[in-house]
């Protein structure tokens, strides 16, 4: 179903002339408002007036997730604080979030793309959404929250953990769409056969997965342990959090909400704009954000774009499923986790770094994020209690900066895989991708 | 009397303590006792030898981490209650802790030995007489 006709199936020079107002008006606020912005252009010798045309995106200047690091917490904000009406925050590159501002225009434009991404893989006022996105600073649990109380959907805030209890609900209350991370999908249905339930024999007909890549492969493991039919979404809290982009019932690419966020692939070393249908990193502009809106913003996700209409009408631009990143920002169990915050941890404690590996691994289904550490003389004691200590104040400060756990292996020297005499820092061996 | 105890950072999975056992052949290291303490992820060996240095290096070479420890080595009757009322009963009386402690037999000798780590090392040797 299509739940804003008018702009999904917006004739496309339509809606490039919708664009182009937009951007002329994002750019001038921002101009106006940050001074980050002010100077980013002022280096470029770019004045408002430079925005004639969506051709002249190209020579704006980027935002990067250092940027946002850089004017932490709020210094890329364009509303005065008593504007803003809620923060969300996500993982940064170091041990600082990036904290994300909104204003109530902001959460109506969020539960509005998010009511045309649930309407779009089938969703109606008809249906019991149980959703098992994280509720808190993560933009899942309350994105998908209002998105569904947009469209008079029954929702069930479930949040994360109590998976047993999650099981009874989706069998007791007739939830007939399923939202949270792939991952966690299959570990539902591995619990529940553990609990010798059978999710095929309940009414759940749709699942909207996201926050995480996941392959093809995992998505018909999930339609059949499941019995739904598995939708992909995309989104990130700078931007807006989940309802970026989603898929329609054709699944061949995910639509774009073009008329609020404008998308372009870049070549991800030089910046240069790539056309159409190459592949390369995602470059989003919000056009209607009012607390944060953002000029280009570097996602560091690898897809490319397909401008032609879908089948199901929409003539949105369609990304492909992401198939990498361009930078080394890992995603576990649906949290972005970056090597260099694990670093910082590891930097508190003498002896430690540099003899260190982060291994991420998904055993059974859902993804194990372990982080080894080489035992040199330097940290060695013959007292196990000190050695488990050690284990338990790194794990604990890791859970603190992470915001998810991860397990502190002691190894012994020289274990740790090197190349070329360079210790290798991450080992992911899911295939996330694909 | 003390005695330097070597202890060796061991990964709890097969073959490890065979890696270290093959670098003392190696090195010609003689161990007089073993004793190994473990953890779900990782154990710790720890052993008595004739040349502590020798040991050190054989260790080092085979690419695993040691460290020395001041222990208390004391010998006591090879007979029932031996352990208890000779070394154990005495520390208990003064307040002294024991850590962990393991113990061999001298080949042909009446006596054992009883190797013990203990929060108080000073007074441990009083007590026992050795000051």
């Amino acid at each position: 179903m299509i739940w804003d006709i008018e702009h999904e199936t917006m004739p496309r020079a339509d809606l490039q002339r919708l664009q182009q107002q937009r951007l002329q008006a994002q750019v001038a606020t921002v101009l106006e408002k940050v001074p980050f912005y002010r100077q980013a252009f002022q280096e470029k010798g770019l004045t408002p007036a430079a925005v004639h045309s969506l051709s002249d995106l190209a020579q704006l200047p980027f935002t990067t997730k250092e940027d946002i690091r850089d004017n932490y917490p709020l210094g890329l904000a364009a509303v005065p604080p008593r504007q803003t009406v809620r923060l969300h925050a996500s993982s940064g590159t170091t041990g600082k979030a990036k904290v994300v501002p909104y204003t109530v225009g902001d959460i109506d434009l969020w539960s509005e793309v998010m009511a045309r991404t649930l309407a779009a893989t089938g969703v109606t006022e008809d249906d019991v959404v149980h959703n098992a996105y994280g509720y808190g600073l993560f933009t899942g649990g309350l994105g998908f929250h209002q998105g569904a109380e947009r469209i008079g959907a029954t929702v069930i805030p479930m949040s994360g953990g109590q998976t047993k209890r999650q099981i009874i609900f989706l069998q007791d209350l007739g939830s007939t769409v399923l939202c949270c991370t792939p991952s966690y999908a299959l570990y539902l249905a591995e619990v529940a056969e553990e609990m010798g339930i059978d999710l095929r024999a309940t009414q759940l007909k749709i699942g909207i997965f996201g926050a995480e890549p996941w392959s093809h492969r995992m998505r018909e493991e999930i339609q059949s342990k499941i019995g739904l039919k598995a939708y992909d979404i995309y989104g990130l809290s700078e931007i807006i959090g989940p309802g970026v982009s989603v898929e329609c019932e054709h699944q061949d690419g995910l639509h774009i909400f073009e008329d609020h966020f404008l998308p372009e692939v870049v070549e991800p070393e030089t910046g240069e704009s790539l056309p159409y249908g190459e592949r390369g990193e995602l470059v989003l502009t919000t056009l209607t954000k009012e607390a944060m809106p953002v000029i280009r913003y570097r996602t560091g996700d690898v897809t490319s774009l397909n401008p032609e209409t879908c089948a199901c009408g929409r003539t949105l631009v369609r990304m492909e499923k992401t198939s990498g990143r361009t930078d080394d920002m890992l995603i576990v169990r649906g949290i972005n986790v970056f090597p260099s915050q694990i670093e910082s941890v590891l930097l508190q404690v003498k002896g430690v770094e540099p003899h260190y590996q982060i291994v991420v691994d998904r055993q059974h289904t859902l993804d194990d994020l372990e982080v080894w550490i080489e035992v040199s003389e330097e940290i060695f004691t013959d007292e196990i209690g000190r050695l488990e200590a050690l284990q338990q104040e790194l794990r604990t400060e890791l859970h603190n900066v992470l915001g998810i756990s991860a397990r502190v292996k002691l190894v012994e020297p020289r274990s740790i895989q090197r190349s070329e005499g360079k210790a290798k820092r991450v080992i992911d061996r899911r295939e996330v991708y694909g | 009397m003390k005695e330097t105890q070597i202890s060796v950072f061991l990964e709890n999975r097969p073959g490890r303590l065979l890696h270290l056992l093959e670098a003392f052949a190696d090195g010609k290291v003689n161990l007089r006792a073993l004793s190994v303490a473990d953890t779900a992820d990782f154990g710790i060996a720890r052993v008595i030898v004739d040349d502590v240095e020798a040991a050190v290096q054989a260790i080092r070479q085979a690419g695993l981490t040691a460290a020395t420890t001041e222990v208390l080595r004391a010998e006591i009757p090879n007979a029932p209650g031996g352990l208890a009322e000779a070394v154990i009963r005495p520390l208990a009386r003064a307040g002294v802790n024991v850590e962990y402690t393991y113990a061999y037999n001298k080949g042909g000798s009446e006596n054992a030995v009883a190797v013990l780590k203990v929060d108080d090392m000073e007074k441990a040797q009083q007590v026992l007489g050795e000051e």
